[in-house]
């Protein structure tokens, strides 16, 4: 598979992301990801369970080389991402959003500059150093933060805000590079269980609105069936259930954490 | 009770309890030994205190009409060349101090050569910084703001990359994950983090150099320590206690102010 546009597919116009035969190893010989491939395009939301330690957080950076992969390719929108470097991954990345579980906001910028901070792919440095956004630029991410109801926040240094809103500007840094795909790992884990709903539901309704695939790692079965079309279920680095959350059974549950006890 | 005591508790064991005391013999052979190199010459000691009631009839009255005469300009040369030095000492130190962080630069070559610089820095004293530039810009203010600029390298690019290396790296991982440049990486996401701390020290090296230039003047490297070192040759000792006066003034002042700004950044 080195060809950039494989025959099987057609290209298509619609924002996907595609994982072939995906494989890491940390220590050679011991993979903590063993062959995964899947799709996902246009509007869906795909959410990725599994129990702490099998590689989600791994798989989700490997889609962008924070991790760079041991084999396997990944493409955003039909572009090979696996064999870029330098400039042109970092190019590749700006299709790429990203949401964190800690939020991973610069804390002492506001929040209107912490939205722009989804931008520095790409202006200039000497533009972000002076504060020189462009101007259409800044008028997307007011509306960004009017849409997410933050606009009074704006010029609030991000430390000042809950956890939630937090969260809320971390999604708003991600949309606003207009991504082809958006990651979120474990987006909804440090926060408490409303407003773990509020941001499932924000992430689902951004996401369905501009027809970006999302993929989100989470921990929480009952919160991944209620919000998503799809669920991925990893055990020791394999797929082992990929289909609507609806068929979820518990006998796939069991297989995906192990024990039975916890299934009340 | 003892008789039913169950439990013996101490808060040594015996070894610990050995290790300890060889420590204290060890200081204490230390101090012996050292007390026998001093020589202490007991007809001096016996001396002293009659020595220091002269100095201090020698110094008081004060010559305070000196101030205008000859310590004012010396003592704003001094402040500049604290001043100037500090900056310098920044400029320097910013790139070094990245280099030697080693959550950014990740070439452990370039991370030694980074605290082989900073090291050799701070393991030079002041003085001989001093006389060494005294030998090659001569005396004067030049040698003495250059001196204080490459003795503070060494503290302020320490400080500088360890405050970098303490950076929290889940924002770094946010920009680059949005495909952001390492120049705006670092201006974005390293330098707000960075920033308190940086002003910090840039303020607190700026105190001490306040102190540190008072000095360099003994050697030659301009400011009132040239003044000083003058008046003491030429035992003018009402003239010293006025200069040691204005230096213990502004060594306050620099304090406070520091003390201040630092309140108000962090």
């Amino acid at each position: 598979m080195t060809s950039d546009q494989s025959a099987s597919t057609r290209p298509s116009s619609l924002r996907s992301l595609r994982i072939e035969n995906l494989v890491k190893e940390y220590v050679p010989g011991k993979p903590i990801l063993r062959n995964i491939s899947f799709k996902a395009e246009g509007k869906c939301s795909v959410a990725i369970i599994g129990p702490s330690g099998t590689g989600k957080s791994t798989l989700i950076r490997c889609v962008n080389k924070l991790i760079p992969p041991t084999s396997g390719t990944v493409f955003v929108s039909d572009e090979n991402i696996t064999r870029l470097h330098g400039s042109e991954l970092r190019k590749a990345r700006r299709k790429i959003g990203m949401v964190f579980q800690e939020f991973n906001l610069v804390e002492r910028l506001s929040v209107m500059e912490n939205v722009l901070c989804g931008r520095l792919g790409y202006i200039a440095p000497w533009r972000a150093w002076l504060r020189k956004y462009p101007g259409e630029e800044v008028d997307r991410a007011f509306e960004l933060l009017d849409s997410i109801g933050l606009l009074d926040f704006a010029r609030q240094r991000a430390d000042s805000l809950s956890g939630g809103q937090r969260q809320r500007v971390g999604i708003a840094r991600a949309i606003i590079q207009e991504p082809h795909v958006l990651l979120a790992d474990e987006p909804t884990s440090s926060l408490d269980p409303k407003t773990s709903v509020e941001i499932m539901e924000l992430l689902v309704a951004l996401s369905e609105e501009r027809s970006i695939p999302l993929i989100i790692n989470i921990h929480d079965v009952e919160l991944a069936k209620r919000f998503t079309t799809r669920v991925i279920g990893l055990s020791k680095g394999g797929i082992v259930y990929d289909g609507p959350p609806a068929d979820l059974s518990n006998e796939n549950l069991k297989e995906i954490y192990g024990g039975t006890d916890w299934l009340q | 009770m003892s008789s039913k005591q169950k439990h013996t508790w101490e808060r040594f064991t015996f070894s610990e309890r050995m290790a300890r005391f060889t420590v204290f013999l060890g200081f204490a052979v230390a101090l012996a030994v050292s007390l026998r190199t001093v020589e202490v010459i007991p007809e001096f000691l016996y001396d002293a205190p009659t020595q220091v009631a002269d100095l201090l009839t020698r110094m008081w009255p004060m010559d305070l009409g000196y101030y205008r005469e000859g310590i004012h300009e010396a003592m704003v040369e001094t402040l500049h060349i604290a001043s100037l030095g500090t900056l310098l000492a920044v400029v320097m130190a910013i790139p070094v101090g990245i280099m030697g962080a080693n959550n950014i630069i990740q070439i452990p070559l370039l991370n030694w050569l980074a605290k082989l610089i900073l090291v050799s820095s701070r393991s030079v004293n002041s003085l001989v910084w001093a006389l060494l530039f005294v030998a090659i810009f001569g005396p004067g203010a030049l040698a003495g703001t250059v001196c204080i600029g490459f003795r503070s390298v060494g503290f302020v690019g320490k400080l500088f990359a360890e405050a970098l290396e303490e950076a929290d790296p889940g924002p770094i991982e946010a920009l680059t994950a949005a495909g952001a440049p390492w120049p705006s990486i670092f201006l974005k996401g390293y330098w707000p983090q960075v920033a308190p701390a940086f002003w910090g020290i840039f303020l607190f090296r700026w105190d001490i150099n306040v102190r540190e230039s008072a000095v360099i003047g003994l050697v030659g490297a301009g400011g009132i320590g040239m003044v000083l070192d003058t008046a003491l040759n030429l035992f003018y000792w009402d003239r010293v206690s006025v200069i040691l006066l204005s230096i213990f003034t502004v060594v306050i002042l620099a304090e406070l102010l520091v003390t201040n700004i630092r309140k108000r950044i962090i």
